[in-house]
């Protein structure tokens, strides 16, 4: 598709950084309208207890309060949140053997909370202070329930019931399975079996969740601000909350200030606040604090993962076993999402002829666990990278050569993994050279053997470091669709729509790029429009690292019939036929006869209905076109991490020497802002190795309430990282690319763990749960000491 | 004396006088107020430096500082950090080069704590640039790229260029 | 997070800010760099009716030297401290210890008298003011007093200020010249409050260590001179075994807690360390014969 000074494949400078360099951009807290009002929300103290009585008689009272509503007010007003947003294809629950029962949240809850933070009630006043001030006048009574905190005890036979009407804490449970791995691991030479704990923590973008709401009571219209990944599901579920056609419903979000998943569903305020617009007849906005996103924006990972590998002298993967459990908290809005997400990703690049997997979700009393950058697969990738290493331990193998043993190779691809996808279709890895990526980090790094040498002399001089390797492969681009709409405006520029909801990723941007090498025009002349219903009909939205296989699908077919009635339109006033015309900068013209063009300015009026228009018989009016592309399934990106560490031993404190990271996300449109993607996302997984962490107490009590206790990494905790790129283009999409918005954030805790591990080798100790703290480290190196286990 | 209180100060350049509660947070009065919502808010307690201003010439966190007490203060805000021609500043343009932003959320602050340790330091090595910069919280760029970007504004800012 | 409303002073003098404060009969919190009381205002943490603002009495960030001390105004910020060559002269261990408070921006802010009188357990300031056998002067109703370091913390977040006392000033006896100093501190990232920290001056004589000063922050709940530790290094220098029993000793003299970001066990071991890094450093770094 790209040609020699085509766009595509150039790193342009972004058209978003002006506005956001200068204090231009609008997020949703900068918003202002007339006579807004603001809301602050009444939460729960507790972690699990039946709602005696709210009484907001004193709150509703407060100065500049406009109204105090409970969900029991709410009850009969609004129905609950839907509870599969998130939907799974007939394909998928016809081959996958599943029961999920998603409890439907309400907007407010009325019976129980369920987890600390969970909103009781709601105050809309006419500032912030003011809501604030009111909220704290509400007088709550709870009678508290014993809380759960463990997946594993909230399974128990006797664990208190959080969903009473499921009369049991075990939302969802699926298995699949490839071969026999049962008989495979009874037969096999060697066997091993491990639990593996990836916990609980967070996206935390740096600009909180918030909703603005406008109704309109000439056209019956609702207008919705939401810093959301997903306007049109916002949309969607909106206007079934409200009783209104999608028509009079329009959701857009502005500059969103990092998504990374927990901005990528439907949330209680999405639908609250458009409600008490409405009802109010006043503007009505509510923006997340940080305390408050701690407590009710979604957390993530929280996975613990029972795993048997079966293999040979040789280290060759016989079977793998793993059936593990997601600790959802107290809501599960995606569903089967992100469990789903782990099954399919666990096998990674390895060849593993017999496969069993079980995922079971446990509702607990904490905050509902959704999806973040990774999206389950962090979780698969640690528990394959760390077993995948205790293999080679107890072989006395290098962890690289056991995973080049185990390789799928390029002259393997595509290579059917033995089971479905999230969407149905059957996983195929289409391209790749999984060993000449490890292989690229390795050398990057100077090589196994070199490092050796280097770890042993520093051995010998009390230094203990270690290399460690994590490996992944991503299924990206995910269907059911993503749409573009591709209009010629009269000024002759092109104009492009999507449903894609961008949150940094630079979508303005690479769209242009896209479009213009499929016009032929400057980027600078493509008017791109994202993220507003208003925009495109239908729209899936971004999360799952799909927006640009999905959208330059969309934009590339789009364009094609747009380009077909142009050329038709064109042919008919240049008098020829449409075969001997090209596209030409900014137009259409005559092959080899320079001069024969038409601009496409005139082209759309010339495509006007009306008299005196330029179409020839049978052409339709107009210059546009929506194509929703539906991909035939999810293209395979991956990359090899490789992290060098050094772990004081009197300390605990693991400093990163070097990180490398070879990467193949297929056609790179823009290698600078692919690069950033790669940056953010490893810095996160860094942060979820080594410092980031939810932590709660026995009683449900949120320890993490702040940023002074959620570790986020600053640039003093992230390292300087080496970037090596493959290209195997993805035969699945038009211009062969390859999802890469999660994939930094899905290998560094593997790496990392291995390579801590490797460090300590010497001591024999094993680290199999997350984030490695260096208090964890010196426990577990005196335990070693004490010879407890 | 909660009732509201009269503040004078001047923000990038201007004069502004305003009038809010004491318990008014210097960043809510920006945004608010003063109407300049180019200053955001990411945590509210002084930790993500996503508020950081010049206050005085110096960077300090307008979330967990009064309105009150920035009365009689110079404040300089990103909106101000431009050339009157619209050029951007060196900095900034050095963050556009670099692709230093993606969501554009902690900019401002990173741009402005960046700026005020660049009066102190002004041929920063990496290390010094890294220490700098964690003053401020960003989640998507991993910083390698504002290091980049703080590298190069800095050796423009050297070179004299406007 | 919004914090409460209050009422809000903003005097001219100590003596007014003493007498509202007195005035509130502890209602009222006294307002200087902001950096700790604000946020926790925000979180509701805590609720003054009153906030008694300092920022405008003027010279009470006076840097002085005199008669071998250094005295400091309460409200002189840790960033002009930072930057103040005569600091960096003459309390290098403060000036050190500055470096690790906080972030650049904070610092502008955040002032000296303001850490102490808040009194985190693992702020470094407080810490050097026990290694350097400070003392800040207070002001209250009933008149001026001196407040040495060892009776000055009291609890976390505790000081011994009465209700309606200011702090106004802090003083340190000057550092012997080419005395050997170090801060070792363990937090989970630069910049945080410490986990535990050890602040160290040497002086030396040869191989006698003539004067040794040890002392901590975040181990405990208020920082502490480790007197026994410091009697070992002077009895018997230091060299590695000195060293080493005398970071042993610390380990076994220090109070640690438990909270959320470490056990007392982890803080205790990583006293030993980093007492045992720190001396190491301060007597590398110090002159082998301190005038």
């Amino acid at each position: 598709m790209s040609e020699a000074g085509g766009f595509v494949g150039r790193s342009l400078l972004r058209r978003e950084d002006r506005r956001l360099l200068t204090g231009e951009g609008q997020f949703v807290a900068d918003l202002e309208l007339p006579r807004m009002l603001h809301v602050a929300f009444v939460r729960s103290q507790l972690a699990h207890a039946r709602i005696r009585s709210v009484d907001l008689s004193q709150a509703a009272a407060a100065p500049g309060v406009a109204l105090a509503l409970s969900g029991a007010d709410l009850r009969q007003l609004l129905p609950p949140v839907p509870d599969t947003q998130l939907s799974l294809p007939s394909k998928w629950t016809t081959l996958v053997q599943h029961e999920f029962h998603n409890p439907q949240q309400p907007l407010l809850v009325r019976d129980k909370v369920r987890h600390v933070g969970e909103a009781i009630a709601v105050i809309v006043a006419d500032s912030r202070y003011a809501a604030e001030d009111a909220a704290a006048l509400a007088i709550v009574e709870l009678d508290p329930l014993p809380a759960v905190v463990d997946a594993e005890a909230a399974l128990a036979p006797d664990a208190p019931i959080i969903h009473d009407h499921l009369k049991t804490n075990l939302l969802g449970a699926f298995s699949i399975a490839k071969g026999d791995a049962g008989s495979a691991l009874a037969g096999a030479p060697r066997r091993l079996q491990r639990r593996f704990y990836h916990h609980r923590y967070a996206a935390m973008p740096i600009e909180c969740r918030g909703v603005a709401a406008l109704y309109d009571p000439r056209t019956d219209t609702v207008t919705i601000w939401s810093a959301t990944q997903v306007v049109h599901w916002v949309r969607r579920e909106a206007a079934a909350i409200l009783g209104l056609p999608e028509a009079r419903v329009r959701c857009l979000a502005l500059d969103v200030g990092g998504g990374f998943g927990v901005k990528g569903h439907v949330y209680p305020e999405d639908l609250l606040i458009p409600f008490l617009a409405r009802r109010l007849g006043r503007p009505v906005r509510w923006l997340e604090d940080r305390h408050e996103h701690l407590l009710c924006s979604a957390h993530s990972r929280d996975q613990l993962h029972e795993v048997e590998i079966g293999f040979d002298d040789d280290g060759r993967i016989l079977a793998l076993r793993d059936d593990f459990i997601v600790d959802c908290g107290a809501w599960n809005p995606i569903g089967a999402g992100v469990p789903y997400n782990t099954a399919a990703h666990l096998a990674g690049p390895y060849k593993i002829e017999h496969l069993a997997v079980s995922g079971r979700t446990a509702t607990t009393n904490k905050v509902p666990n959704s999806a973040y950058r990774g999206a389950g697969r962090p979780e698969a990738v640690f528990a394959m990278e760390r077993i995948i290493d205790l293999v080679a331990t107890t072989l006395g193998l290098e962890p690289a050569e056991v995973r080049l043993r185990n390789m799928i190779r390029a002259d393997q691809m595509p290579y059917c993994a033995g089971i479905p996808y999230r969407d149905g279709e059957p996983i195929v890895y289409d391209s790749g050279d999984y060993p000449r990526a490890l292989q690229q980090a390795l050398d990057a790094v100077g090589g196994v053997d070199a490092f050796r040498r280097r770890q042993r002399e520093g051995r010998q001089q009390g230094e203990y470091l270690g290399l460690g390797i994590g490996f992944y492969v991503e299924g990206t681009g995910v269907g059911p669709f993503e749409g573009a709409t591709v209009r010629i405006d009269p000024s002759g520029k092109v104009y492009v729509s999507s449903g894609a909801c961008p949150q940094g990723q630079g979508m303005e941007t690479i769209f242009a790029q896209i479009v213009a090498d499929a016009w032929k025009v400057a980027p600078e002349d493509v008017v791109v429009s994202l993220a507003d219903t208003a925009a495109i009909p239908m729209g899936f939205g971004t999360v799952a690292s799909r927006s640009t296989v999905t959208a330059s699908a969309a934009i590339h077919h789009a364009s094609e019939r747009v380009r077909e009635k142009a050329f038709a339109v064109a042919a008919n006033l240049l008098e020829c036929a449409p075969a001997d015309l090209e596209l030409c900068d900014g137009g259409v013209g005559v092959v080899g006869v320079p001069g024969a063009a038409v601009s496409l300015a005139r082209l759309a009026q010339a495509a006007r209905p009306g008299w005196d228009h330029g179409r020839p018989p049978g052409v339709e009016a107009g210059l546009e076109e929506t194509h929703y592309w539906e991909p035939p399934t999810v293209t395979w990106s991956y990359a090899a991490h490789v992290a060098i560490v050094e772990v004081d031993p009197e300390t605990g404190h693991v400093a990163t020497d070097k990180y490398v990271i070879a990467h193949d996300c297929g056609t790179v449109v823009n290698p600078l802002l692919v690069e950033g993607q790669i940056a953010g996302g490893t810095a996160q997984g860094i942060g979820g190795a080594l410092l980031e962490e939810i932590g709660y107490d026995a009683d449900g009590q949120l320890l993490t309430g702040s940023l002074t206790d959620y570790l986020v990494p600053t640039a003093g905790d992230i390292p300087a990282m080496q970037m090596l790129h493959q290209h195997s283009p993805s035969p699945l999409n038009p211009l062969g690319v390859k999802g890469v918005g999660e994939g930094g954030a899905v290998a560094p805790p593997a790496a990392i763990a291995n390579a801590i591990c490797d460090a300590l080798a010497a001591f024999g100790v094993e680290f199999n749960r997350t984030p490695i703290t260096p208090e964890r480290i010196m426990q577990r190196l005196r335990q070693q000491r004490l010879g407890v286990s | 004396m909660s009732a509201p209180v009269d503040i004078r100060l001047t923000v990038n350049g201007q004069l502004h006088e305003g009038r809010c509660e004491p318990r008014k947070l210097l960043v809510d009065f920006i945004r608010e107020d003063l109407g300049l919502t180019g200053t955001h808010v990411g945590c509210e307690h002084g930790i993500c430096g996503a508020c950081t201003i010049l206050c005085n010439g110096e960077a300090a966190r307008s979330c967990i500082m009064f309105a009150v007490q920035a009365d009689g203060a110079e404040l300089v805000t990103v909106e101000g950090l431009a050339n009157k021609d619209g050029t951007l500043h060196p900095l900034q343009q050095a963050f556009h080069e670099h692709h230093a932003l993606q969501c554009g959320f902690c900019t401002p602050g990173m741009l402005i704590a960046a700026l005020d340790y660049l009066k102190i330091n002004p041929s920063p090595t990496e290390d010094e640039i890294r220490e700098a910069i964690s003053a401020v919280l960003c989640r998507c760029t991993g910083y390698v790229n504002i290091i980049k970007a703080v590298k190069a504004g800095a050796e423009a800012m050297r070179a004299g260029q406007p | 997070m919004k914090p409460v409303k209050f009422e809000y002073y903003c005097p001219a003098t100590i003596d007014e800010a003493i007498a509202l404060l007195g005035r509130y009969q502890g209602e009222a919190r006294v307002l200087a760099g902001g950096q700790s009381l604000v946020p926790m205002m925000s979180f509701r943490l805590a609720t003054p009716t009153a906030i008694v603002d300092l920022n405008r009495i003027p010279s009470l960030d006076k840097i002085e030297a005199a008669n071998g001390n250094v005295s400091i105004g309460a409200m002189a910020r840790q960033r002009q401290l930072e930057f103040t060559p005569l600091i960096g002269e003459r309390l290098p261990l403060l000036g050190e210890a500055l470096r690790w408070v906080g972030h650049l921006p904070t610092r502008t802010r955040g002032t000296i008298g303001g850490s102490i009188a808040h009194a985190d357990p693992a702020a470094e300031i407080p810490m050097v003011l026990q290694a350097l056998a400070g003392d800040v002067v207070v002001r209250g109703s009933q008149g001026e007093r001196r407040v040495a370091a060892p009776d000055l913390f009291v609890a976390p977040l505790t000081t011994a200020l009465g209700p309606d006392e200011i702090l106004t000033e802090v003083r340190f006896p000057a550092m012997p010249a080419g005395a050997g100093h170090a801060i070792e501190e363990f937090a989970r990232r630069k910049g945080d409050f410490a986990i535990a920290a050890i602040a160290v001056m040497l002086v030396r004589d040869g191989e006698r260590c003539t004067t040794a000063r040890l002392a901590t922050a975040g181990i405990g709940p208020v920082p502490v001179r480790l007197r026994d530790a410091e009697a070992i290094l002077e009895e018997r220098g230091l060299g590695e075994v000195a060293v080493a029993a005398a970071a042993q000793r610390a380990a076994e003299l220090v109070e640690p807690m438990t909270d959320h970001n470490a056990s007392a066990d982890f803080r205790r071991h990583l006293t030993g360390v980093l007492t045992r890094r720190a001396v190491l450093k301060a007597r590398d770094r110090g002159d082998v014969r301190t005038g």
